[in-house]
């Protein structure tokens, strides 16, 4: 692999006392869309203004294009930030949001106002270049602080839940809209948030954290149909959790019950946890099914129905399926065995509080 | 109905103490002490002493404005930086003097600033000469720029606060120096409060009477000594009432020129 654009190493950061990023390692590759994923407070915006330089890492390098950029104050970084709230500057109009970094650099005249067409033209804002910032909705500041960001041509950018305050079906769009820029730009984009769905849609590589921890790195599909622990397999999409037993390579022990898998390597009899995604489960006949239970639940959701089947062992399992069961009824449950993820359980206290937290 | 009722008590004492002192003084500014209409008591800031009053208050007053604001607009800057909630230092000492008297605070700095008070006397300890330092323009700037400095401050920090410290990331994420952040970031965005500050230092101090004084003795005379003498020792209200009216036409114009520049009327002292 060449070398890496940005790459973090053994970053480590506390804010009073509190450690908020532990010996955090990441490589991001040129022209990539990684994005940071994980739940409120785990430390994605700290390592985005580490990035940025809004903030300084207690142990660690920040290594951009082969050169350690750990001291260089953000004015001194070739990246942009479009931040949360957009930060745009009140006292001037659009145009001059959009110049501002240009006329620091001492650009020409002509060049800013080629600059500001091309710039709004990219975010479907022609001609908006004498409003003012308060006359603008959310997401059109949104876009103008994405203007304000590339026309310096930065070779990352860096992106911090920039939709989180749209609403749903603005944020669709949006997302297409940044998967549209982003081919088009051909620059890497850093993207933070902690919704799911936006990252599997977004990006190409997803880093999963938990308090302070990477918890998995991987391509969208990876991260969701191979969840190295629980915390990643429980944050990404809904899915059943449950204990079992390896008890052999490609053979897993779940409420007593054996289910063919495709894992191997697990050692034998060792404890572990198995994910299933709801819309893995097959619901058939009791008599074809692996474990039988009763359906104790049902929505209608649309493109799928979504029900709870209680297993005698007192599980809940939970189901989606286009086939719908109603409650009461005893149900066959069947998983094809490349549907089951088998999961190393946390050996140690330690372990699990830098694997898995739930 | 009920709210109309609630509001009476505020209705009574607009009219009692600002409708009505109000409507006297103009009353008193635009008769003569026979009740007869003249306009010989607005017209009278046009003699000598008068213009020279207005015009030593107006200097006197600007310059300590403008020492304000240079003082202040650090000032503001460390408050807003360190957050005044972190109890330092030097919230302490600024906010101290705010809580004694406003005459006692200048009336301690006549005991500091006399011939024979505090600081003559560390002089003449030090076999340094005596300085003359009371009774002079200087001191009556000293004591308006002492009293009036929270006015400054208070209004930009205010502003300063309700700027985001991402606005100010975002300058320097666009390559920004410190100095460009502050003359293209913070002193534009500031304006609002900075004007309200400059009204609300420059409005008493163009006015002021006590600080003239305790502090200029009787020989250095501002506007606001002349409309004093005028009602207190000379006892003719009308004159002052008319003097009066002429440094409300004057006040009333410099706010009117300030609002103009305060566009979105943030931070307005109004
Ligand atoms: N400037 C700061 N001072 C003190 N604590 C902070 C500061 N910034 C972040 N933190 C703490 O660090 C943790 C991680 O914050 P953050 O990186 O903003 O998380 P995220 O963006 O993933 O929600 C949180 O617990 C937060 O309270
Ligand atoms: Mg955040």
């Amino acid at each position: 692999m060449s070398q890496p654009l940005i790459d973090l190493r053994n970053i480590t950061k506390s804010f009073d006392g509190t450690v908020v990023l532990d010996d955090l390692n990441l490589s991001v590759a040129e022209n990539a869309f990684v994005t940071l994923l994980g739940p409120s407070g785990c430390g994605k915006t700290t390592t985005l203004r580490i990035i940025g330089g809004f903030e300084t890492a207690d142990r660690g390098q920040v290594v951009f294009d082969g050169e350690d950029i750990s001291k260089l104050p953000p004015n001194k970084r070739q990246l942009n930030t479009v931040f949360q709230k957009y930060a745009l500057f009140s006292h001037m109009n659009i145009a001059e949001n959009i110049a501002f970094g240009l006329k620091i650099k001492g650009k020409s005249n002509s060049y800013i106002q080629d600059k500001i067409k091309y710039a709004l033209k990219l975010v479907n804002l022609d001609g908006y270049e004498n409003r003012s910032v308060s006359s603008l909705s959310g997401g059109q500041q949104q876009r103008i602080a994405i203007a304000r960001a590339i026309v310096n041509e930065p070779r990352v950018l860096l992106l911090d839940e920039p939709l989180g305050a749209l609403d749903l079906k603005l944020r669709q769009d949006m997302q297409y809209e940044l998967i549209r820029l982003k081919n088009e730009l051909g620059i890497t984009f850093i993207y933070v948030t902690h919704d799911q769905e936006e990252a599997l849609t977004m990006s190409d590589t997803i880093v999963v954290m938990n308090q302070g921890y990477i918890q998995q790195m991987g391509t969208p599909e990876q991260i969701y149909n191979e969840p190295e622990n629980a915390f990643v397999a429980d944050f990404i999409g809904e899915s059943n959790i449950v204990p079992g037993i390896m008890i052999q390579d490609e053979l897993v022990e779940i409420f007593g019950t054996r289910f063919a898998c495709v894992d191997k390597g697990f050692g034998n009899n060792k404890p572990v946890d198995v994910v299933i995604r709801p819309e893995d489960i097959d619901l058939v006949d009791p008599s074809a099914g692996t474990l039988t239970g009763v359906c104790t639940h049902l929505i209608f959701k649309g493109v799928h129905y979504e029900m709870e089947v209680t297993t005698p062992d007192g599980f809940e399992w939970l189901v989606h399926s286009t086939d719908m069961c109603p409650v009461g009824k005893e149900v066959g449950i069947h998983v094809d065995p490349f549907d089951i993820q088998i999961m190393n359980k946390p050996a140690s206290e330690d372990e699990e509080a830098v694997g898995v937290n739930e | 109905m009920s709210k109309k009722l609630l509001a009476a008590p505020y209705l009574v004492w607009i009219a009692g103490f600002i409708i009505i002192p109000l409507a006297l003084i103009v009353y008193y500014g635009l008769t003569d002490r026979d009740g007869a209409f003249t306009l010989a008591n607005v017209v009278s800031i046009g003699t000598p002493e008068h213009r020279k009053a207005l015009w030593l208050s107006l200097w006197l007053s600007l310059l300590s404005t403008i020492v304000c604001l240079v003082l202040a607009y650090p000032l503001a800057m460390i408050l807003r930086n360190r957050g005044v909630g972190r109890g330092s230092f030097i919230v302490f000492i600024f906010i101290l003097p705010m809580w004694m008297n406003f005459l006692l605070r200048t009336m301690a700095w006549q005991t500091l600033l006399e011939k024979n008070g505090v600081i003559n006397g560390i002089l003449s300890l030090l076999h340094l000469p005596n300085q003359n330092l009371i009774n002079t323009a200087g001191a009556i700037i000293l004591g308006m720029v002492y009293n009036f400095l929270p006015f400054m401050v208070l209004p930009i920090y205010n502003v300063l606060c309700k700027i985001d410290d991402d606005t100010i990331n975002a300058a320097s994420d666009l390559g920004a120096n410190s100095i460009q952040t502050l003359l293209r970031i913070w002193f534009p965005l500031s304006v609002p409060g900075v004007i309200s500050g400059i009204t609300m230092v420059f409005v008493p101090a163009f006015t002021t009477f006590v600080i003239s004084n305790l502090l200029g003795g009787s020989k250095i005379l501002l506007i606001g000594n002349v409309i004093e003498q005028e009602f207190t020792r000379g006892s003719n209200w009308h004159l002052g009432s008319g003097l009066s009216l002429v440094l409300m036409v004057f006040i009333l114009l410099s706010m009117a020129v300030i609002a103009k520049y305060d566009k979105n009327g943030e931070g307005s002292a109004f």
